[in-house]
C-alpha cells in the first residue's frame, strides 16, 4: 500500500480544480496516472489475458470456476445490452449501463457468501445476478411499474439506492446490527458489502459511514466502483488522492484493484470480507474500471470525453481478457462460447418478451404499504380514489 | 393501535407507587426503560445520550444499566444516527435516536424522507423500518439560534412517517413506548421547555391509542386545538375566559401525522368556532391542514372563519424576542375574541 508521502500537492501552476471543465491535458494527465491504476494496483489477468502473481492476493482458480465467471460476465453484458436496446425502443423509461463494469461486480458478487448482505446503488446489475435476483426483477423500476421487485429479505440484495450515498450508511448500520449480533468473529460470521461510486465519495453520508464503520468496527466492505466519471465529472472532481488512499485517514485499510480484472477482484473482495468476517473491517476497496456506455441513457458522454479514453479501456475489456486467457490454457472450446452465447440469447428474449408485457400496476398500488400499520387518513383517501375510479368503465385502471 | 403488548413488572410488586409524580423528563426517561426492558432489540442512540444521558439527560442512567451497545454515544453527525439506525431497523433492531435539537435535524433530513420514510413503499412492505427519532422542539427556553424550532410540518408533509408530540407526563411516559412498538417509523416531538413540568402517570392504566387526538376540557363557545408546548398555554386561556365567561374546549392532537380530526370536526359542530394554536410559522403547516379540512367538513357548522395562533412565518428571533413570536395567553384570548366576535 503506498505511503502517503507519495502524494504530492498540485502545486501553484496546476490548473485550478475548479475550472468548469477539466482540460484536456488534465484528462489525458489523469489517464497517465491512472492507466495501469497506479503501482498499488491489484491485478492478477492482464488485459492480454496473461496470468500474473501478485504477493498478497494470489489465488487458485479452477478451470471450471474462471468458465463460470466469464458465463457470468457475458450473461450479465447480454442482460445489460438488451435493457438498453429496450430503452432506446421505448419500453423502459431509463437504463443504467453496466457496461464495462461486468469484472468489478462479477468479481464482488462471486466473494460473497449467501448469508453476506449486499447493498446497491443501482447500477450493480452483475451482484444482482450473483444474489439470485432475475434479471426480470430489475426492469420494474425502469419502466416504472414498480420500485423494484425482488425480495431484498431472501436474496440479501438491498433495494437499488438512487440518492447517491444514502445506502453506505444503512449499509454501516446493518454490519453494526451483525457486529451486535455476535455474528462477526470467526470463519462462519457475516459481512456487509456496500456498492457506491467514485462521485458517491464526495457524499456526506459516505464520509458518516466510513466513521462510523471505523469506531464501531463494522464488518463491512465499501466497494467504490470508480469508473471514471460521475456522469460528466472526473474523478478529479470528487478528490485530490486515488480513492482508496483516504481510507487510511479513517483508520482501516483502503485497496485498489483491477477492477476489469475479475480474478484479481474476486481475490481481494474475497479477502476483504473474510478480513470483516473475522472482525478486522472495515474495508474500503476501489475497483479500477470505466463505464464505457453513456452514464444512463439520457446522457450524452460526447460532450464531455474524449474518444481516446474509450479506445484506451476497450483495450482493456474485462470480458475479452479472460476469454483469451481461456482459449490459452485451453480451458474452452468453441462449443463452450457457442453455448454460452446461445444461453445470453435465451435470457435477452426471455427479458424482452417479459419486458414487453409487463402490466402496468392496478392504480391501488399507489396507496399500496405505505405504512406498515395503516393510516386512517390515508385509507379515507384511498377509499375515495378508488370509488372516483370505478364510477368509470373498464372498472380498475 | 393497541395498547404496548410487552410485559411490564406490576408497579405494586416492586414497591413503587402506580401513580407517580414526574416531570416529562423522568416520564420520557422511565418510558425508554421500560420498552428496553421489555424489548432487547430496542438500542438508543445519539449524540451525548450515555454517559451524559443527553444534554436534556432524557437518556439518563440508560447506558450504565443497558450497557454501550444498547446506548450508543455516536459519531457527531445526524445523517449518519438516521442512516445507521436504517441499516439496524433493517436488521431487526428498534433504534430510538435522540436529535439534539430542532434545527440540528436538518442534516438527517435527506435519510429521513427519501430511506426512513419510504422503503416500506419501495420495497411493498418487505422492508420495515420502525425506528423512533425523538427531536426536543419549541422555544421558550431562551436558547441561541437552531436550538427552539418547530420542524415538525416538513415531516408531517412526507408520507411514510408518523409524527406524533406529547404535552405531559403521562402521555411522555406512554407514547414513547407506544411509537417504539409501532412498525412504521414515528417522529417523537418532545416540548422541550415543558421538560421539566410535572404530572401524574398511572404505570398500570392501559393508555389509550398512540394516533388519536384527546379533549382534554370541554366547553361550548369556542374550540382551541393545539399540540406539544401550545397545550399547557390553551388550557390556561381556557381558564382564563371561564372567569370572563366563556368556555373554551380545548383539544390536544398528541398525533400530528395521521391527524384525528374527528373529535375536532364534532366538536367545532357544537361550538362553531376554531381556534388553532401552535408555535410553529402558519405558512403550509398542520395548521393550515387543520383549517382547510375544517372548512370541508364542517361547512355549514362555522360561525366564524377558522383562525390561527401561531409562531410568525420568520425565522426563529433572537431569545430577547421570544416571547413575542411565541403564542401567549394574550394572543390565544384575542383570537378567541376575534372569533367570538364574527
Ligand atoms: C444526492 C444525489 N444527487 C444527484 C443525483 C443525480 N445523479 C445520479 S447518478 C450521479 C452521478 C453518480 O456518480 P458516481 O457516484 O460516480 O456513480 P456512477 O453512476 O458513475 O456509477 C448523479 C449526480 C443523485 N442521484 N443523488
Amino acid at each position: 500500500m503506498s505511503s502517503p508521502e507519495k502524494w504530492t500537492h498540485p502545486g501553484p501552476d496546476a490548473a485550478p480544480a475548479t475550472a468548469a471543465k477539466p482540460t484536456a491535458e488534465q484528462v489525458i494527465a489523469g489517464l497517465r496516472a491512472t492507466d495501469e491504476g497506479g503501482a498499488d494496483l491489484v491485478q492478477l489477468l492482464t488485459p492480454e489475458g496473461e496470468r500474473v502473481q501478485h504477493p498478497d492476493f494470489d489465488i487458485d482458480i479452477t478451470a471450471e470456476e474462471l468458465r463460470g465467471l466469464y458465463r457470468d460476465m457475458v450473461l450479465v453484458r447480454r442482460v445489460d445490452r438488451e435493457a438498453n436496446a429496450l430503452q432506446r425502443k421505448g419500453e423502459l423509461g431509463i437504463w443504467v449501463p453496466l457496461l464495462g463494469q461486468e469484472a468489478a461486480q462479477i468479481g464482488a458478487g462471486r466473494a460473497m457468501r449467501p448469508e453476506d448482505m449486499a447493498f446497491p446503488s443501482y447500477r450493480e446489475h452483475g451482484i444482482a445476478w450473483t444474489r439470485g435476483v432475475k434479471p426480470t426483477d430489475l426492469l420494474g423500476i425502469f419502466r416504472g411499474t414498480d420500485n423494484g421487485t425482488w425480495d431484498p429479505v431472501e436474496t440479501r440484495f438491498h433495494p437499488y439506492t438512487i440518492v447517491i450515498g444514502n445506502q453506505v450508511l444503512n449499509a454501516t448500520g446493518y454490519a453494526m446490527g451483525q457486529k451486535f449480533d455476535g455474528k462477526v468473529g470467526d470463519a462462519d460470521g457475516e459481512a456487509t458489502i456496500c456498492f457506491f461510486g467514485d462521485g458517491a465519495t464526495s457524499q456526506g453520508d459516505v464520509h458518516e459511514g466510513f466513521v462510523w464503520a471505523a469506531v464501531y468496527d463494522a464488518p463491512l466492505v465499501f466497494f467504490c466502483q470508480n469508473n471514471q466519471w460521475a456522469i460528466s465529472e472526473p474523478t478529479e472532481r470528487q478528490s485530490r488522492l486515488p480513492l482508496y488512499q483516504r481510507a487510511r485517514g479513517y483508520g482501516f485499510p483502503g485497496i485498489r484493484v483491477d477492477g476489469n480484472d475479475v480474478l484479481a477482484t474476486l481475490a481481494v473482495t474475497r479477502w476483504a470480507l473474510e478480513e470483516c468476517r473475522q472482525g478486522n473491517g472495515p474495508i474500503l476497496i476501489e475497483a479500477f474500471t470505466y463505464r464505457m456506455d453513456a452514464h444512463t441513457t439520457s446522457d450524452d458522454p460526447s460532450r464531455y470525453r474524449l474518444s481516446d479514453e474509450l479506445e484506451l479501456w476497450k483495450l482493456k475489456d474485462p470480458i475479452e481478457r479472460v476469454k483469451v486467457h481461456l482459449v490459452k490454457q485451453q480451458w474452452a472450446d468453441h462449443a463452450f462460447f457457442e453455448s454460452i452465447e446461445a444461453e445470453a440469447e435465451r435470457i435477452a428474449v426471455e427479458l424482452r418478451d417479459y419486458c414487453v408485457t409487463l402490466p402496468d400496476p392496478p392504480a391501488g398500488r399507489i396507496f399500496s404499504e405505505v405504512y406498515a400499520e395503516g393510516n386512517h387518513v390515508l385509507e379515507a383517501q384511498r377509499d375515495e380514489f378508488l370509488a372516483y375510479h370505478a364510477g368509470f368503465a373498464g372498472g380498475e385502471h | 393501535m393497541a395498547a404496548p403488548t410487552m410485559d411490564r413488572p406490576a408497579a405494586d410488586a416492586t414497591g413503587v407507587p402506580a401513580v407517580q409524580t414526574l416531570t416529562i423528563a423522568k416520564a420520557l426517561n422511565n418510558g425508554l426503560r421500560a420498552s428496553m426492558e421489555a424489548n432487547p432489540k430496542v438500542i438508543v442512540m445519539g449524540e451525548d445520550v450515555g454517559k451524559l444521558g443527553g444534554v436534556f439527560r432524557i437518556t439518563d442512567g440508560l447506558q450504565k444499566d443497558f450497557g454501550e451497545q444498547r446506548v450508543l454515544d455516536t459519531p457527531l453527525a445526524e445523517s449518519g444516527i438516521i442512516g445507521t439506525a436504517v441499516g439496524l431497523a433493517i436488521r431487526g433492531y428498534r433504534p430510538v435516536c435522540e436529535i439534539q435539537f430542532d434545527g440540528f435535524i436538518f442534516p438527517g433530513f435527506d435519510q429521513i424522507v427519501s430511506q426512513v420514510a419510504k422503503l416500506h413503499f419501495r420495497t411493498q412492505g418487505r422492508i420495515k423500518v420502525p425506528m423512533v427519532i425523538r427531536v426536543p422542539f419549541g422555544g421558550g427556553i431562551g436558547a441561541v439560534e437552531h436550538h427552539s424550532e418547530s420542524p415538525e410540518s416538513y415531516f408531517a408533509h412526507t408520507a411514510g412517517l408518523k409524527v406524533v408530540s406529547c404535552s405531559n407526563p403521562a402521555d411522555a411516559y406512554w407514547m414513547i413506548q407506544q411509537a417504539i412498538d409501532c412498525d412504521d417509523p414515528v417522529l417523537f416531538f418532545e416540548p422541550k421547555r415543558r421538560y421539566y413540568e410535572k404530572g401524574e402517570v398511572d404505570t398500570t392504566a392501559a393508555p389509550g391509542p398512540l394516533f388519536a387526538s384527546r379533549t382534554l376540557r370541554t366547553g361550548s363557545d369556542v374550540t382551541l386545538v393545539t399540540y406539544g408546548p401550545m397545550v399547557r398555554t390553551s388550557l390556561e386561556a381556557a381558564a382564563a375566559a371561564e372567569e370572563e365567561g366563556r368556555s373554551l374546549e380545548v383539544v390536544d392532537l398528541r398525533s400530528l401525522s395521521p391527524l384525528d380530526l374527528a373529535p375536532v370536526y364534532e366538536s367545532v359542530r357544537r361550538t362553531g368556532r376554531l381556534v388553532v394554536v401552535t408555535e410553529a410559522p402558519s405558512e403550509s403547516s398542520i395548521s393550515s391542514e387543520i383549517a382547510a379540512k375544517v372548512q370541508q367538513e364542517c361547512f355549514y357548522s362555522l360561525q366564524a372563519p377558522v383562525l390561527r395562533v401561531t409562531g410568525f412565518d420568520t425565522p426563529y428571533p433572537p431569545s430577547k424576542l421570544e416571547e413575542e413570536f411565541l403564542p401567549d395567553l394574550d394572543r390565544v384570548l384575542h383570537a378567541v375574541d376575534r372569533s367570538l366576535a364574527w
